[in-house]
């Protein structure tokens, strides 16, 4: 096996300690633990009164332009990276093309930001 | 002495070991290196720092000091019911802390320990702690969701916006130290402050904190977020929301996510301390010295606690952000300042 598929492998191992650390903890503690669910103790908490309701009630959720334009910025740093690591080769030419990049980015954020949506709504 | 101690060691460190156990020592030392940072942590800073800033004592009984508090807490906990609430959603409920801590685990993954003693010498290493880390997201947004409480569901949502909105800055700011490196490895990260020099002189290397002082103030604001620490608790304020995303755990599922949170602020310190600290770097003694597989971890530790350290005094000290306060510091403040500094970083090494 290649240096660079091992190395995946490794990461997989340790993907899988991090379960059996919490799969071994949590097993530990049920032979320690009581169960004695009610129907009460299994109650949704809401400061100690009934709940109202379905707990899945629809709610505004005010950041959907935000999760937008992380996807945005995200596919950008994508790019940005191999540009970082190679920029003493691409030298001057480089620098150019990444500005022009990254100004175009910064019309996006500014236009957003002029439309109000990094605003509280 | 130095010079004494490494040649006792050398014969130890150049042994070579078959695949499979390597890896079962590197299990065994990131074992050691989530779960020592996590406990320490949470003793000095947690219990004791933030007592002394309040003016009482905190826990002084569980061992000399207070220090055994954090396993009497544990025991504690093994013996708390685990309640699952009877409209949660079963699996999604009870996968939760094994996302997240498997965030924190792989996230161990890319840090360097020393010249050697490193877990993957991924040539990505800064790329694929960035992906990791966003993993983190999901398990939250499980915990929030699969609970079935208005608190969790409120919790989740404000806890995705948040670290949505603060991963980008932290990019951005780790950008300008792989410009100035010109590498994504860690370990290569190291080495090129070990051997970089500022204006000619070369005297104690080039940690990235001195040119990179803007990336690191705004990595560890970034960090302070992504933990969903105070001043940026929003998803877990206990006096509006409870605790958040957190709010129907009971028990071990709760500390879980409360060790969690500490193993994190551990990883994430150690992240800070290789990217702008000079990792297990220290001035005055060469970077291929061999002592330094000994030395190194040692050295990284120190600075992790150091990092830590202003992150819990931070946690400590600021009230509270509103959250659109919150979301404008990110969008309106630290990501133009992140691109600045990109630019100006690009321009400096293009040109000099």
């Amino acid at each position: 096996m290649s240096d660079f598929l091992r190395s995946y492998l490794t990461v997989a191992i340790f993907g899988g300690v991090a379960v059996a650390l919490v799969g071994v903890l949590l097993g530990l503690g049920s032979f320690l633990r009581p169960s004695r669910p009610t129907a009460t103790k299994t109650m949704a908490y809401e400061s100690g009164v009934d709940p109202v309701g379905d707990m899945w009630s629809q709610s505004n959720i005010r950041y959907y332009v935000f999760a937008l334009m992380f996807v945005l910025f995200d596919v950008e740093a994508v790019f940005i990276f191999p540009w970082a690591m190679r920029l003493e080769t691409y030298g001057y030419f480089g620098l150019v093309e990444m500005a022009i990049f990254i100004f175009i980015l910064v019309l996006g954020l500014a236009y957003a930001w002029r439309k109000g949506m990094l605003k509280w709504v | 002495m130095i010079s004494s101690l490494s040649t006792v060691l050398s014969p130890v460190l150049a042994v070579e070991i078959p695949y499979w156990g390597q890896t079962s020592l590197r299990v065994l030392g990131g074992l050691v290196a989530i779960l020592l940072p996590a406990g320490g942590l949470v003793y000095v800073y947690l219990f004791k720092m933030m007592s002394f800033m309040q003016s009482r004592l905190g826990p002084m009984e569980a061992g000399p000091y207070g220090s055994l508090q954090l396993l009497a807490e544990v025991g504690k906990f093994l013996q708390k019911e685990d309640i699952v609430p009877a409209k949660a959603d079963r699996l999604v409920f009870l996968g939760a802390p094994f996302v997240v801590l498997i965030s924190t685990f792989l996230l161990l993954l890319a840090v360097p320990f020393g010249p050697d003693a490193w877990f993957v010498d991924l040539d990505t290493g800064v790329y694929f702690a960035m992906a990791v880390s966003s993993v983190s997201v999901i398990g939250i947004l499980m915990a929030g969701w699969g609970s079935s409480s208005k608190y969790s569901l409120l919790g989740g949502i404000r806890a995705a916006g948040q670290l949505v909105a603060y991963e980008l800055p932290m990019i951005l700011a780790v950008l300008g130290v792989v410009i100035q490196a010109g590498t994504l490895n860690m370990n290569e990260i190291v080495f090129a402050q070990a051997n970089g020099e500022i204006f000619g002189f070369g005297g104690i290397g080039n940690p990235y904190i001195l040119t990179q002082f803007v990336g690191f103030a705004v990595f560890l604001i970034a960090i302070q977020a992504e933990l969903t620490q105070p001043p940026f608790d929003m998803p877990v304020a206990e006096s509006e929301l409870v605790a958040g995303y957190m709010t129907e755990y009971s028990g071990l599922r709760f500390l879980l996510f409360f060790i969690g949170e500490f193993a994190t602020a551990g990883v994430f310190s150690a992240i800070a301390a290789v990217l702008f600290l000079g990792g297990w770097y220290v001035p005055f003694l060469e970077p291929e010295h061999n002592l330094y597989n000994v030395l190194g971890p040692l050295v990284l530790m120190a600075k992790i606690f150091g990092v830590a350290g202003l992150i819990f005094w931070f946690r400590f000290t600021y009230p509270r952000f509103r959250e659109d306060q919150l979301q404008r510091l990110a969008w309106k403040f630290l990501i133009p300042i992140a691109l600045v500094n990109i630019v100006i970083t690009g321009v400096l090494k293009v040109v000099f």
